[in-house]
């Protein structure tokens, strides 16, 4: 546990009679690059707020480096928040905008305006101290709020939706520098957005919430391709849902009753009761089994076949009665169009036992 | 003929300015007066009874008093709306409308009943009318109309920003003083110059509550027991002129600041 850094032990907040965050257990360690996604109103900003000291949870208790800062005023945590508007100082000079947290240190000037320096060089906007903040563009002005941050060197950089008000190729760019300027300071960062496209691309661990509550926790990799949930499973991109009555269960492998026929999967589960598998589309192939591992869903009859660059996004209907719609990513090469009617698979490994 | 059909509007327009600044032109004409009688027929000009307020002794320590108190009572004034202001628009409190209203209610009170109360409760105090209580009286009746001007221009979006300076360790005090008053600057120069004005051309409550040191108006009302002379003119040419002044240089400010923002 020496390795954990933030700690939130059972954290609640209400606002009256709405219950924004919802007996939360997180821990964050040292160094790591933690996403909070969840659509609006899933807490994410709410538990960003209690970690920089902006709002007090109604129960629990926050513990950064190991201190009990539940009730600590934003100054004295060693935490710094970037806003969403960015919050720069409309009166001040990029310069004095950044060095801003030093003097409020006590540090002398010269240390001060090295460092502020040091902090925009870091962020690529080195020699614009003098500039005003009304001279910036909007992607210069969230660099500033950056580099103003960091400047203070804080253990925990808590960063709310900061991307947002950025237009898509910005965006991207500006990812890809978070991620640089996190792996080159080795700060924590804590990043709050909804686009899971956005946490995917730059976190170490994404915390996937909804409705006040911690729906699943881990890498991108693990979350994207075996969701815990119903919700983090439609939340993380797109994906078939299939129910299923699970019809023998024997060493860890559960036989499951859908729709499109018997699906044999590894999992605990006992006989008769409904549960749901997801299954990406991009993982439905086209074609008849040839080895015994794959695992025959039947025929699809396509109805909708668009065309997206890198591969064509298909609707059908699958299954004997064709009452089950599916969503599926088929590589274009295979040049299969609306009315075909073709045989589907997938790998066992493929399908993902949700756990709701 | 289109240009006919606008002379009804034209003359409309006209006599409605010449309602309006008529008292103002007949004043400043007649300061230029050379004779004894700021009446027609209009003799002059003549520079005569400048030079002869400018030697008043009296009039210009009463000019000197109006100056201090104006700017004192409205630095006054301004500080203590801002606070307010900046308190009720941020903290969560409860009562915080109650306290609002209350505030700003003053402003529908009459001078004459605000210096009446004021006369009376410094009666009961034991303290003697001076030009410090008069201006306390510029105090109580500017401060309402700071507190409103600067209340509304408490945007949510500075909310933010007064939050990155506490997070950065700014104290509450550092906040203000660095972060807040800057940004506020247009509303605060705002606040201070219509204070100013008023606190200048205050009458009624300057003369209730002063006694051996008095303001300018409170002069002139005083030479205009005494008669008509051109002097008075020149004395309130001076007064008008100086009130237009501040409010031509605010409002330059206050447009200059918008173009800059654009």
């Amino acid at each position: 546990m020496t390795n954990t850094l933030v700690e939130l032990k059972s954290i609640r907040k209400t606002f009256g009679n709405v219950v924004a965050v919802d007996s939360v257990n997180l821990s964050i360690s040292r160094g790591e690059f933690v996403v909070l996604l969840g659509p609006s109103g899933s807490g994410k900003t709410t538990i960003l707020s209690m970690l920089g000291g902006f709002m007090t949870p109604s129960a629990g208790q926050i513990f950064i480096e190991g201190a009990d800062v539940t009730q600590v005023p934003p100054a004295l945590r060693p935490t710094v928040t970037v806003f969403q508007d960015y919050a720069l100082f409309p009166h001040m000079s990029v310069a004095s905008n950044v060095s801003f947290g030093l003097a409020m240190r006590k540090v002398p000037k010269d240390v001060r305006a090295r460092r502020a320096e040091q902090s925009l060089s870091l962020v690529g906007l080195e020699g614009f101290g003098d500039r005003a903040i009304d001279q910036l563009s909007g992607g210069q002005r969230q660099r500033v709020a950056l580099a103003r941050a960091i400047a203070v060197e804080p253990s925990v950089l808590l960063l709310d939706e900061p991307l947002g008000a950025l237009d898509l190729n910005l965006r991207r760019q500006m990812q890809e520098e978070l991620v640089r300027i996190q792996k080159q300071l080795g700060t924590t960062f804590v990043h709050v957005t909804h686009d899971q496209d956005e946490a995917m691309s730059i976190a170490d661990t994404i915390v996937v919430l909804n409705h006040g509550k911690i729906e699943d926790n881990g890498s991108p990799d693990r979350i994207y391709l075996k969701p815990s949930s119903l919700f983090t499973a439609t939340f993380m991109g797109e994906s078939n849902i299939l129910e299923g009555t699970i019809t023998t269960a024997y060493n860890g492998n559960i036989q499951i009753a859908t729709k499109l026929g018997d699906i044999e999967v590894a999992g605990e589960g006992s006989v008769g009761d409904v549960i749901r598998l997801s299954i990406r589309p991009e993982q439905i192939k086209i074609g008849v089994v040839k080895d015994d591992t794959g695992i025959a869903l039947g025929s699809i009859e396509i109805t909708e076949a668009v065309f997206q660059g890198s591969h064509r996004r298909c609707r059908g209907f699958a299954g004997p009665d064709q009452d089950m719609e599916l969503l599926l990513r088929i590589p274009v090469e295979n040049g299969i169009q609306s009315g075909d009617t073709v045989g589907i698979f997938v790998q066992p490994n493929d399908v993902v036992l949700l756990q709701d | 003929m289109s240009w006919l059909r606008q002379v009804p509007s034209g003359c409309y327009l006209a006599l409605a300015f010449l309602f309006i600044y008529l008292p103002v032109v007949v004043l400043v004409l007649f300061s230029f007066q050379d004779g004894l009688l700021p009446v027609p027929p209009f003799q002059g000009p003549s520079l005569q009874w400048y030079e002869r307020m400018f030697d008043n002794r009296r009039l210009m320590e009463a000019l000197l008093n109006s100056i201090v108190v104006a700017t004192l009572s409205s630095v006054a004034a301004t500080l203590l709306g801002f606070f307010a202001a900046h308190t009720l628009a941020r903290k969560n409190m409860r009562f915080s409308g109650a306290a609002r209203y209350f505030l700003m209610a003053p402003i529908t009170v009459s001078y004459l009943i605000i210096g009446m109360g004021l006369l009376v409760t410094f009666n009961l105090l034991g303290v003697s009318r001076s030009l410090f209580v008069v201006g306390i009286g510029h105090v109580i009746i500017n401060l309402p109309l700071c507190f409103a001007i600067i209340y509304s221009q408490m945007g949510d979006h500075q909310k933010n920003i007064e939050r990155a300076a506490r997070d950065l360790g700014a104290t509450d005090l550092q906040t203000l003083i660095l972060v807040t008053a800057p940004i506020m600057r247009p509303a605060l120069f705002a606040a201070f110059c219509i204070a100013a004005t008023l606190s200048w051309d205050e009458f009624i409550i300057a003369f209730l509550l002063s006694r051996f040191d008095v303001t300018l108006p409170v002069t002139i009302f005083e030479m205009l027991r005494a008669g008509l002379t051109p002097e008075v003119n020149a004395a309130g040419t001076v007064v008008f002129a100086i009130s237009i002044t501040m409010v031509l240089i605010a409002i330059l400010l206050s447009s200059r600041r918008k173009n800059s923002n654009d």
